[in-house]
């Protein structure tokens, strides 16, 4: 059996990876973007200095051969689906048996005049890096437009440089349709105080050009402000990569439609990652999540379908991360940006406002929701086990110590959150594990 | 205004180090009735005679001109001493004594160089420690403290653009290291006078390349992750080269820098109470490297507490227990002892000498001597055990202590790819093999009285120990390698002390680094900026716990982890299990329904 491939990211290389320990069946890898899989999360680190290109390969070049996976550099013109083949720009057909679909994302683009322009880009693929990487030499300022993560990178990247970043956000604070207040506030802030020309409640108008025919300024639509610039990042979010596959017989919405076992509705085809829209997601996720975690993890349940052992795809507890210059973030279960009616919340801040820890937890049941965290590191698996179980805060604040995943030698906040809760419920909890890993151990293995 | 700081910081860095550099060359030698310090009345006689001739007794000869020159002068009265052995061998005098061997040239020369000279150094030591012991640590502090104001955070911005962080190419990297320690065999050839080690070594070389290449296959495995694709970065060329030599001078003709040595005199006299040596010279040098680049690791972790009480023990174990005890032991009459320093990277340890020494200084000297036998049998073992090997390594370690401080900013250059792994497990367990074979030969010696033990001679065994491994490949590759494989190349390919803690962290640990779950978004860092070559991220992306013999503990993947997936941490129970590979899976094998 030949199971290709299209799109060598996290989605399609988890895939690859588990289809082989599974089987020895013939595998294809198509991508144009890059010949071997790279961590497109490790982008801005490039430009930043701290990895070289290759240093963001997870496996070494011979790994590919060793593993009997082929890579084809190539790009996917067209799918004959009644045949079962591939069109590839080179004018080579590739045949497969089974395919999936891993085409990831593009950059949003919301019909901005001059969106177009040289000197416009996003940041997802490695030839936006390049682009970036061209207008960086004498660069005298860059706008982003767009307030979520890739934004905040982008920033970051130009910043690294010394290159002046203006960055141009719809909500009234960093990010707020996702973040509690208490924490886009802390980030708003820390931008700010990074040096970042940070203009909150405001939209692109358009983005003009100058002689050299480039983007050379944008005008903001509520003030009518002019910013010149050199360089203008769209970082509004991401959508899946499937405009060429419109109008085949592919079912599309958003993005490809798939069922519970990642099948298209196309037969032998499977899709996932950014470009997949589940039909049926599982209560409270959504029907696109183009994150690392899903993209791995429809990656893996791909590769068992494609194998014959069927098995739907479930992403389980609610994780995620990311680093917003230098403030750390964790979240692990139900965390929205307002606090539901039934759901209560303990909420501790530093007094340097570098450090929160939050965590959510039912009214009536006591049963823990979620945990957010700034500047403090929190146990995966630890939180994973009170939230699939139910745990009451209670139970957790006395164990906190166990989810703490800090450094050696960091200063422990596991008191301060009880101390909190006890003043807020006229309890008497005291901590009863500290941190460490003995303790965990014991309770991740007791059943 | 900091940034103004730091630019005269950096000129006045600059500055003592071209002062110090300039300085080998000034001043001149005389060769006098005072300065000519010989062991025989004939070998004398036979030396003033070929001065004379050559016309540089008694007249100033420039510093540089004066070693080949005195060499020529030497080598000239003793082809004459040959010349005459029949006739005038004096009674009581063996023949190979009387022409005068090389040991003994270099013993003359060494004697006459730091008698017979003068100059400015010779009038003004401590002008001269000043203009550059003091020049390059003020500077050096006046660069590093104003970092302090810096927002606290991963400081790897730009790393890669830098010219004396980035790396150099893989050809490059391996043409300087095969010329290196060509270099070096070609050299221990003629300074022992021995062609079997040199051999050997070669052929053990060639063994190991045959097995890492054909036997275990990385015919494919090039190092495409760790070296630079297609830029080299010539400054740290140029860094590596001088320290590479500086080594070189230190180890093999210290001759060359009494200048050096001469500066640092009142210091030595007033610690120890002794006229320095080139010893002494390189462990001022050596503390006062650890401590100004220590202080920049603190500016650098400022928001990692593990990182900066990290650093301070290394800064307090290299000034305390490497140099001030030792130091003011030798002034209480006591011998030179470095508490820290363990058998068998301290490989001397054994020998006759340092026993007797030991043996010979009463209560304490004894007390010496149970310590470093009780740390390598119990102290050790037990300590990696609860901690991992971390605690010496990185924490107490004199070339850990170097490596993580003025090594540091290289640290992201050591080779990731699976053939340098293979490679480094060949070579170190090789180097401990070699230092457990030669000191069962030496204390065989010592106990038995016996010099040839099954065919070998034992001082030759110790000797090219000495040489080869001591001083070529822990001074001269190891840490002149810095600029070009990054800051451990001695700790992970080389140090048998370290070799030895790691079979105990490997087999017999609670130490490990545990990874958060499913955080790892593959985006190397850890692997990156792991100074011991460790892929770190192959690991953590498969959510598997590391366990490796290599792994100094330096916490630096965990600091610049920007998902907080990596923890170093002890525990007992659960290592096999958690380090299996492949926990992040996500299916479980009750969810499969298999389709028939």
């Amino acid at each position: 059996m030949h199971i290709v491939i299209i799109g060598n990211g996290i989605s399609g290389t988890t895939c690859a990876r588990w289809v082989r320990k599974l089987s020895d069946d013939q595998i294809t890898i198509i991508s144009s973007e890059s010949k071997h899989f790279y961590s497109r999360t490790a982008l801005m680190y490039i430009y930043m200095g701290h990895m070289r290109f290759e240093d963001t390969k997870p496996y070494e070049d011979w790994f590919w051969d060793k593993n009997n996976i082929q890579l084809i550099q190539g790009h996917v013109d067209a799918i004959d689906f009644d045949n079962q083949s591939l069109q590839l720009n080179n004018n080579t057909t590739v045949k497969y048996d089974k395919l999936v679909l891993a085409l990831g994302s593009k950059s949003n683009k919301f019909g901005w005049p001059g969106q177009d322009l040289p000197g416009v880009g996003g940041l997802y693929h490695l030839q936006d890096l390049e682009q970036m990487e061209q207008y960086s030499d004498g660069l005298e300022r860059a706008v982003i437009v767009g307030g979520g993560l890739i934004g905040i990178e982008m920033a970051e990247m130009f910043h690294s440089r010394h290159i002046p970043v203006t960055m141009l956000v719809r909500e009234s604070s960093y990010w707020n349709n996702v973040l509690p207040p208490e924490e886009s506030a802390m980030v708003t802030q820390h931008i700010i105080d990074s040096g970042i020309d940070l203009r909150l409640g405001v939209n692109l108008g358009e983005i003009t050009s100058g002689k050299s025919g480039s983007a050379n300024a944008v005008i903001i639509k509520e003030t009518g402000e002019t910013i010149s610039c050199g360089y203008v990042g769209l970082t509004a979010g991401v959508s899946p990569n499937i405009g060429w596959l419109k109008g085949t017989d592919l079912q599309t919405n958003r993005g490809i439609l798939v069922d519970r076992y990642l099948r298209t509705s196309q037969k032998n085809v499977y899709a996932i990652g950014d470009c997949a829209e589940i039909q049926e997601p599982q209560q409270g996720r959504r029907p696109i999540e183009a994150i690392w975690y899903t993209g791995r993890m429809m990656g893996e349940t791909c590769a068992y379908n494609i194998c014959d052992k069927q098995v739907e795809y479930n992403p389980g507890i609610w994780f995620n991360s990311a680093k917003f210059i230098h403030l750390e973030y964790q979240v692990y279960g139900d965390i929205r940006s307002s606090l539901p009616e039934e759901h209560d919340a303990i909420v501790w801040q530093s007094k340097d406002m570098d450090k929160l820890i939050r965590i959510h937890y039912d009214k009536t049941t006591h049963a823990v929701v979620g945990f957010n965290l700034i500047g403090v590191r929190y146990r995966h698996e630890v939180c994973e086990k009170w939230l699939a179980t139910h745990a009451s805060i209670e139970d957790v604040l006395q164990h906190l110590g166990m989810a703490n995943f800090d450094p050696e030698f960091y200063k422990e906040h596991e008191e301060e959150l009880i101390r909190l809760y006890n003043a807020k419920t006229g309890n008497a909890l005291k901590l009863k594990t500290k941190r460490g890993l003995s303790k965990v151990l014991q309770f991740l293995t007791n059943a | 205004m900091s940034k103004y700081i730091q630019i005269l910081g950096l000129i006045l860095f600059c500055l003592a180090l071209l002062i110090f550099t300039g300085m080998l060359g000034l001043g001149s030698i005389t060769l006098n009735e005072e300065s000519l310090q010989v062991d025989a009345e004939y070998h004398k006689n036979a030396i003033l005679a070929a001065a004379k001739a050559e016309g540089i007794y008694n007249t100033p000869v420039s510093n540089i001109k004066f070693i080949t020159a005195y060499s020529n002068v030497i080598a000239q009265a003793s082809k004459q001493l040959e010349s005459e052995i029949e006739t005038k061998l004096p009674e009581g005098v063996q023949p190979w004594d009387y022409a005068i061997a090389d040991w003994r040239a270099k013993n003359y020369i060494s004697a006459t160089v730091k008698t017979g000279a003068d100059g400015p150094v010779n009038r003004n030591p401590l002008l001269f420690c000043f203009l550059t012991f003091g020049l390059a640590i003020i500077g050096g502090l006046l660069y590093i403290i104003p970092k302090f104001n810096e927002p606290k955070g991963i400081k790897h911005d730009g790393i890669y653009h830098d010219s004396l962080t980035r790396g150099i190419t893989s050809n490059f990297r391996n043409a300087l290291l095969l010329i290196t320690i060509m270099g070096i065999l070609i050299y221990g050839f003629f300074k022992l006078q021995d062609y079997f080690w040199p051999l050997v070594t070669i052929c053990l070389a060639l063994l190991i390349s045959y097995f890492v290449f054909f036997r275990q296959d990385s015919k494919s495995n090039h190092p495409q992750r760790s070296v630079s694709p297609n830029r080299i970065g010539w400054l740290g060329v140029i860094a590596g080269t001088y320290m590479l030599i500086f080594y070189v001078l230190l180890y093999w003709a210290p001759s060359y820098i009494q200048n050096w040595i001469t500066m640092v005199n009142p210091i030595s006299e007033m610690l120890s109470g002794n006229p320095a040596s080139q010893w002494f010279l390189y462990g001022l040098m050596y503390t006062c490297i650890v401590i100004v680049m220590g202080v920049r690791m603190l500016t650098k972790y400022q928001h990692n507490t593990y990182q900066k009480i990290r650093t301070a023990s290394v800064m307090f174990f290299q000034t305390a227990f490497a140099f001030l005890i030792p130091e003011m032991l030798v002034r209480l009459n006591r011998p030179w002892f470095d508490f820290k320093n363990f058998w068998p990277l301290d490989y001397d340890f054994f020998y006759k000498y340092n026993i007797d020494q030991l043996t010979s200084s009463g209560s304490l000297g004894l007390a010496m001597l149970i310590w470093g036998i009780l740390a390598i049998i119990i102290g050790i073992p037990l300590m990696t055990y609860f901690l991992g090997k971390r605690w010496y390594c990185s924490w107490v370690c004199g070339c850990g202590g170097l490596a993580e401080t003025l090594g540091d900013p290289w640290r992201q250059l050591s080779d990731k790819s699976m053939r340098a792994w293979k490679y480094e497990r060949f070579i170190i367990h090789g180097v401990l093999a070699f230092a457990i074979i030669m000191t069962a030969f030496v204390l065989g010696h010592y106990f038995t009285g016996v010099s040839n033990i099954l065919g070998m001679n034992v001082e030759s065994v110790k000797s090219w120990y000495g040489f080869f491994i001591g001083a070529g490949f822990s001074g001269v590759v190891g840490t002149g390698f810095y600029p070009l494989m990054g800051n451990r190349v001695w700790c992970r390919f080389g140090c048998p002390l370290a070799a030895y803690l790691g079979l105990v962290q490997r087999f017999k640990s609670r130490f490990r680094i545990t990874t958060n779950g499913g955080q790892c978004i593959s985006c190397g860092n850890c692997s990156t900026y792991c100074e011991m070559g460790i892929d770190v991220r192959a690991y953590a992306q498969k959510g598997q716990d590391i366990v490796r013999s290599s792994c100094v503990g330096c916490g630096v993947c965990s600091a610049v982890c920007p998902r907080g997936v990596l923890r170093l941490e002890n525990g007992s129970g659960d290592i096999a299990q958690r380090t299996d590979a492949m926990r992040t899976i996500h299916i479980t094998e009750d969810q499969i329904q298999i389709l028939t």
